[in-house]
């Protein structure tokens, strides 16, 4: 599982059968420093809450799936859960970062 | 299987069900030297580990919900030991 910002919404109106009432987001994926990694992609939001401007963290592969209702969907990234805050651990003394 | 370094945690209120009570982790992941190699990966805690601990972590679906105990999770990559030496080319690379 990675971090990644979502940045975006898409819609489709025509879709693979499974994907029926997914929400589709775009999120730009994250180092752990929260710096953007690599480019944009699309993601299944498997918590139904996510929004544009959170920070997420996601699955890829086949377990995207698993994050939404039917899991025989074509789907190879999923928001898996909304990151409350990101906790630096340094030798035993937690620094807390806000998303 | 990849040996990490857990260097923070992750803290999730809203979040798919499977990760409800389970600690997340953010594990660098290293080098056969030991260093960390610039990736890194959130994981399922199993086993209690902690801030700089090096940890033996699994990456692949189906093992990760086989030992969480669900048949249904988007889980991907989960702690499942905590790595007390390792030595590579009769070299010790990391030592607890």
């Amino acid at each position: 599982m990675q971090l990644a910002r979502v940045t975006g919404t898409l819609v489709a109106s025509v879709k693979a059968d499974g994907l029926e009432g997914v929400k589709l987001l775009i999120v730009q994926p994250l180092d752990r420093h929260k710096q953007p990694e690599g480019g944009s992609v699309v993601a299944a939001d498997g918590v139904h809450m996510a929004g544009p401007g959170e920070l997420v963290y996601v699955v890829g592969a086949r377990e995207a799936s698993q994050a939404l209702p039917n899991t025989i969907v074509p789907v190879d990234l999923a928001i898996v859960g909304i990151v409350d805050a990101v906790e630096e651990l340094r030798s035993g003394a937690g620094r807390k970062e806000q998303p | 299987m990849k040996v990490g370094r857990v260097v923070g945690t992750v803290v999730s209120t809203i979040s798919s069900p499977a990760f409800e009570g389970r600690r997340l982790l953010l594990c660098d992941l290293l080098d056969a030297s030991g260093h960390a190699d610039g990736s890194y990966l959130i994981c399922v805690d199993t086993v209690g580990s902690g801030a700089g601990e090096n940890v033996l972590i699994l990456d692949e679906g189906n093992s990760a919900r086989q030992v969480i105990g669900m048949s249904t999770a988007p889980v991907r990559a989960v702690v499942v030991g905590i790595v007390d030496e390792l030595t590579v080319d009769g070299e010790a690379v990391l030592r607890d």
